[in-house]
């Protein structure tokens, strides 16, 4: 087992209280598995994401353990966290475009960053992996500003994989592309996990037909809980969660643009996680929902691999 | 794209609710407005409790602070306090009308060059830099020297005039980045003319941008006053803060050891600019919420 | 590159042209005879003066040619570095009198602008996101960029001068003294030098400190940073790509406080009677002597285009954008 979290808790300090942006989240994920986490803005994907790897200021740990390769990640304390960066535990950021130093050549960032920890700048590896995503070598002598967006992103993919990670986690990194540039840095992850640069990595974004082409599995986030995991082919074709299915069905139709139909979207909206409401979070906008949804879900493995955190899945 | 819908952007009452709560309770903003207000009711009610007139000569020159002269008088026996008071009046006006005017110009410039684009851009802009670069003290020092100015008003009129390139380049950046948001858009679909969207549109949403401009032209125009009137082209009626030090200096202040000729007039000087600097910064950490971390 | 280039010459040749337009045209439409109450107003007792003066106005004036006449004179006079004569020396010519002058402002003014730079920089950059350095640094800068110049210098001047008794108060070397080559007169120099340099080093450190602060918070908020963090990189050497990035500004900081710096120094040296420019200007003017004035005015625009142009070099060399084509500073 590569990741295990277990019950995590992380809120946002906020003048009017704390934000219960991640709230008793339980997963584990496999040596050699892309997890695809999808939901709304707001429903803790990217706190989930950033507290693997760097929590901002204003967030903080408030309970649950996180494990990697059996080793317990000390993800409130910021220093003794920084062992794990990098080495073990990497990130694209969304930023990726501007993620780079403006005033440094790219070949000296690499290096004096590989430097600072304590590892050797292997040139040859770099430019095999370069080759690996279809960058030229000359991008080394260049300044970031002197790149194209996309060549930027891909970049930003090699450095960040260079010490391979045992986990990476990828954070909207596809939302600011255009749909191919989208698929090439989706078949560029996929070979970053299959030659075994990264081992396991977690894919978050808010595109779901997007997640379905690179993810072995997907997770389903609502209000800072796990709503559904299962294989993406299962999410996909069978989900059991009223919000996953209300998702899949806001998706547009093949070859209909989303300009000429506007996407219905689902009616209302997430709650506040100022003050969550008792029982079932999505309680308000389902369906489906029953006197039993007053009490909370536990997540339950209705079949192999498929979680479901809903009394009426 | 299959995207999900966006959390709605909150309305405007709102972010003004906010910021008020964020403002009274910021100890920069609040000291700094307190420092400024405190010395602008001086200037306001002073005059009115001393009965000599600033520059009337007294029974008793060169004595220092006591009881009856609170700031002590000057070689010719003038009120310190009462020249004082009626500089305060003169340094806010000069701030007001010097900071006013300049920020109406690098508004107009700034607005128009941004909104518009194009070969006005180019042409405002360039104008802009051309102003930048000349030194604004050494075009004042001609113009003063020639024309004499009188009044404070003058003086703030040319000090305005010209002082407003940098802040006409730092608002045309600004609404460089709001003409193509969608609310402008809009507007200009609904057919709203060009002055129209850029007073209902672009100027309210950088409001509190336009506010801080003014209190650094503001800051400005005294620093620049205070400097015309001490290489002796201030005001010839009248009384301000730095022809009292230019007073005080040419009369040898220094070497007779009247420090308190020349101590109050820069100290008020530096309180009022140095609080509006730093109500500027407690007002920047107000407005964006990036700053209010630390 | 080139690009860049050209469009900055072109707006410092716009500007002197500005500037040399606007000084032709002020004494000719302002309001009265200029000759008459120039000669009158001028405080030379001897007859003899007086009338040479007339005549040297009137001619140099030349009201009988036409306007446009007079506008290309004034440039073929402006370019054989002919000033005019100065009233309050008369009849030295204005441009002997301001080169005079310059060395001493010059002497003043680079040293205390660069230096303040620099130091100031470090403190801002230091200070930065730390606590306790940033609640001394900061209040202390404001109160130091508030400052009047010449008020510092009073108090300078009163504490360490008067009181002290540490440096001259006065003048740019002993009155004793005749300007020579000597340890003695270098030092008398030097020992004069100091105050006024004082007083412009600080309150333009003041100024630098918090703008550098300001803009290494804004970097080590920006997303390289953040990227950095998350990788584990060390602060030191997130810090020093900030500090290289915020640097940056800073130099085109440099370039829009010349103005008020050049205004600084001339305050400062009225109030230690430094021979440079500014005590130059304050004879000027208490002797009327527009000739002088306008000369100086030329001759400070000329400075603050150079120091401009140099400026702009050194960005080229220290941003790499510039240098590789693109975008970069602003023109």
């Amino acid at each position: 087992m590569s990741l295990r979290v277990s019950e995590l808790r992380v809120y946002y300090r906020t003048l009017k209280g704390e934000v219960r942006a991640l709230d008793g989240m339980s997963f584990d994920l496999a040596d050699g598995e892309i997890i695809g986490l999808v939901g709304e803005s707001g429903c803790g994907k990217s706190t989930l994401g950033k507290s693997l790897i760097r929590m901002d200021g204003r967030m903080h740990h408030v309970g649950g353990s996180v494990e990697l390769d059996g080793k317990e990640l000390p993800i409130a304390d910021d220093r003794r966290m920084n062992d794990f960066r990098f080495k073990e535990v990497s990130l694209i950021p969304q930023y990726a475009m501007s993620a780079l130093n403006p005033t440094r050549k790219i070949r000296k960032m690499v290096g004096e960053l590989l430097k600072s920890r304590g590892a050797a700048l292997d040139a040859a590896e770099l430019e095999r992996r370069m080759d690996q995503v279809g960058l030229p070598r000359e991008v080394l002598d260049r300044y970031p500003i002197e790149l194209s967006g996309g060549m930027k992103q891909r970049m930003v993919m090699v450095i960040s994989t260079l010490l391979d990670p045992s986990l990476l986690i990828a954070d909207e990194v596809t939302s600011a592309l255009d749909v191919s540039t989208q698929k090439a840095v989706a078949r560029a992850l996929l070979g970053f996990r299959d030659s075994g640069y990264v081992k396991s990595m977690i894919f978050v974004t808010h595109d779901l037909a997007l997640t379905h082409h690179i993810a072995d599995t997907i997770m389903v986030m609502y209000a800072g809980k796990l709503a559904e995991k299962a294989p993406a082919h299962v999410i996909v074709k069978a989900p059991r969660h009223p919000y996953t299915k209300l998702l899949l069905d806001s998706l547009p139709e093949v070859g209909v643009r989303y300009s000429e139909r506007r996407l219905e979207g689902i009616a209302g909206s997430p709650p506040s996680l100022l003050h969550p409401p008792a029982g079932c979070r999505f309680r308000d906008r389902c369906p489906l929902a029953g006197d039993e949804c007053a009490e909370e879900p536990p997540a339950v493995e209705i079949a192999p691999a498929h979680h479901v955190a809903c009394w009426k899945a | 794209m299959t995207t999900l819908q966006e959390v709605a952007p909150r309305e405007r009452a709102g972010v003004r609710r906010e910021a008020l709560y964020f403002a009274v309770r910021n100890g920069k903003l609040m000291t700094g407005l307190g420092i400024v207000l405190a010395l602008l009711l001086l200037g306001m009610i002073g005059p009115l409790l001393v009965d000599a007139a600033p520059n009337q000569y007294g029974p008793q020159p060169m004595s220092p602070p006591s009881g009856e002269y609170w700031l002590g008088t000057t070689t010719f026996g003038q009120d310190i306090f009462a020249q004082f008071v009626h500089g305060l009046r003169s340094t806010f006006a000069v701030g007001v009308i010097g900071g006013g005017i300049a920020a109406v110009i690098g508004m107009v410039v700034g607005f128009v060059a941004g909104y518009l684009g194009g070969i006005v851009d180019e042409v405002l802009n360039m104008l802009t830099n051309i102003i930048l670069v000349i030194p604004t003290l050494a075009v004042l020092l001609i113009i003063n020297a020639y024309l004499g100015i009188r009044s404070v008003a003058v003086q703030g009129l040319f000090i305005g005039l010209t002082q407003w390139p940098w802040a006409a380049r730092a608002i045309r950046a600004q609404t460089f980045s709001l003409r193509t948001r969608e609310f402008v858009d809009l507007a200009r679909m609904s057919g709203s003319g060009t002055g129209r969207i850029i007073a209902r549109e672009v100027a309210p949403n950088m409001s509190s941008y336009l506010f801080m401009t003014f209190i650094l032209l503001f800051g400005g125009s005294v620093l620049i006053a205070s400097s015309l009137d001490f290489i002796g082209l201030g005001p010839t009626e009248g009384v301000s803060l730095g022809l009292m030090l230019q007073n005080s200096t040419q009369w040898s202040a220094l070497q007779l050891g009247m420090w308190w000729w020349f101590v109050p007039p820069g100290a008020a000087i530096t309180a009022i600019v140095g609080a509006l600097y730093v109500a500027n910064v407690g007002l920047d950490e107000v407005f964006n919420p990036k700053l209010r971390e630390t | 590159m080139r690009r860049y280039f050209g469009r900055k010459l072109l707006i410092y040749g716009l500007t002197f042209f500005v500037a040399v337009t606007v000084n032709w045209m002020i004494p000719r439409f302002m309001p009265g005879d200029p000759v008459a109450s120039m000669v009158a107003r001028a405080n030379v007792a001897r007859p003899e003066a007086v009338e040479a003066m007339r005549a040297y106005y009137n001619n140099l004036f030349g009201f009988d040619q036409s306007l446009w006449q007079q506008y290309v004179n004034f440039w073929g006079a402006l370019f054989q570095g002919d000033f005019g004569l100065s009233i309050w020396l008369f009849p030295t010519p204005v441009s002997d009198v301001i080169l005079g002058a310059v060395p001493y402002t010059l002497a003043l003014i680079i040293p205390s602008v660069l230096l303040s730079w620099v130091v100031g920089n470090q403190f801002g950059a230091y200070a930065a996101r730390r606590k306790l350095l940033d609640n001394t640094v900061l209040p202390v800068g404001y109160v130091l960029t508030a400052m009047p110049y010449m008020w510092l210098a009073l108090l300078l001047a009163w504490s360490l001068g008067v009181i002290g008794g540490v440096f001259p108060v006065a003048g740019g070397y002993s009155f004793s003294m005749r300007p020579h080559w000597s340890w003695t007169f270098v030092l008398d120099l030097l020992h004069h030098w100091t105050l006024p340099f004082l007083s412009l080093f600080l309150v333009a450190l003041g100024g630098w400190a918090i703008g550098m602060r300001n803009m290494i918070i804004y970097e080590l908020e920006s997303d390289y940073s953040n990227y950095l963090s998350a990788l584990g990189a060390p602060s030191r050497l997130i810090r020093r790509y900030a500090f290289r990035n915020a640097v940056l500004p800073q130099i085109t900081g440099l370039a829009l406080q010349l103005g008020v710096l050049v205004a600084g120094a001339l305050v400062t040296e009225i109030v230690f009677a430094y021979p440079g420019l500014g005590s130059l200007i304050l004879n000027a003017i208490k002797n009327k002597d527009f000739f002088l004035l306008q000369g100086s005015f030329l001759f400070i625009v000329l400075g603050v285009l150079i120091a401009n142009f140099i400026i702009d070099i050194v960005y080229v060399v220290v941003d790499p954008r510039t240098r590789a084509g693109m975008a970069g500073a602003q023109a």
